[in-house]
């Protein structure tokens, strides 16, 4: 039950921490000079919006959850279980981002998870 | 150079980073955590206590090293990238972990793992084919 409510924050707050992250770099506007100066300031600008805070929030509490669970099991089990999250990933970049996810994408987001399902089963 | 295909190149670029240090940083965080045992969040003495453990580990300390050159490179792609685009082509980290274990550490990678890496691989050729940007640059 532990390792379940664990697990349910990892893929939760994880790709929730994702989208807010997402959601604050589209608002620093594109990357188009990479060097180190220039990558402060986006970073910089990135750190005075909003969602940036929410979104590292969120991550940090999937990040120690995944250690909380790393010092109980196998990496090669608790990493790709975090593959649940490619279905929930595609659908919020629909809902909460705008994305458009063509029928073409959502093929390959199936495609990416029954593939990782069987590396999970595979390394069993 | 069209300024398409400009995209294409440095989201193709950022991704390889990601794909690179995401699975090292996981596998050196694995390694340092199983060094230290058990460990507890569920009170704040567990939290401290696991906080002072984590912080004394150069293992972690290499990994966390990695996870934020991996967070870098997926701050920067996200700035022009679809979040549906990034994260699954990111998914090509699998079969890149698969490929190493099996021509370089000499594991053995059973069938299924090797049909799970080519589903990831075809998974991530699809989603490669779409717009790696569907909405307006802000």
């Amino acid at each position: 039950m532990h390792e379940l409510i664990l697990y349910s924050l990892i893929i939760g707050a994880g790709t929730g921490g994702e989208l807010c992250v997402s959601r604050a770099m589209k608002c620093t506007g594109e990357v188009k000079d990479f060097r180190p100066r220039s990558l402060v300031e986006v970073i910089s600008r990135a750190l005075r919006v909003p969602w940036m805070w929410a979104g590292l929030t969120l991550m940090a509490t999937a990040f120690f959850s995944l250690l909380a669970v790393l010092s109980r099991e196998n990496v090669s089990l608790v990493v790709p279980v975090t593959a649940l999250s490619y279905g929930t990933g595609a659908l919020g970049g629909r809902l909460f981002l705008g994305e458009q996810v063509t029928p073409q994408r959502w093929a390959g987001v199936l495609l990416v998870c029954v593939g990782v399902a069987f590396v999970i089963i595979g390394r069993r | 150079m069209k300024s398409g295909d400009a995209l294409r190149i440095k989201t193709y670029l950022l991704i390889a980073f990601m794909v690179i240090f995401g699975p090292l940083g996981n596998v050196l965080l694995g390694k340092g955590m199983r060094n230290m045992g058990p460990v507890s969040i569920a009170t704040p003495t567990g939290l401290v206590d696991m906080l002072g453990r984590v912080l004394t580990s150069g293992t972690i300390w290499l990994g966390i090293g990695s996870l934020c050159t991996f967070f870098l490179a997926y701050m920067l792609v996200l700035t022009w990238a679809d979040y549906s685009y990034v994260q699954p082509a990111s998914a090509a980290a699998y079969a890149v972990v698969a490929v190493v274990a099996h021509f370089m550490l000499r594991e053995t990678v059973t069938p299924m793992r090797w049909a799970g890496v080519i589903l990831i691989c075809l998974g991530v050729l699809v989603v490669g084919h779409t717009p790696p940007r569907t909405t307006e640059p802000s």
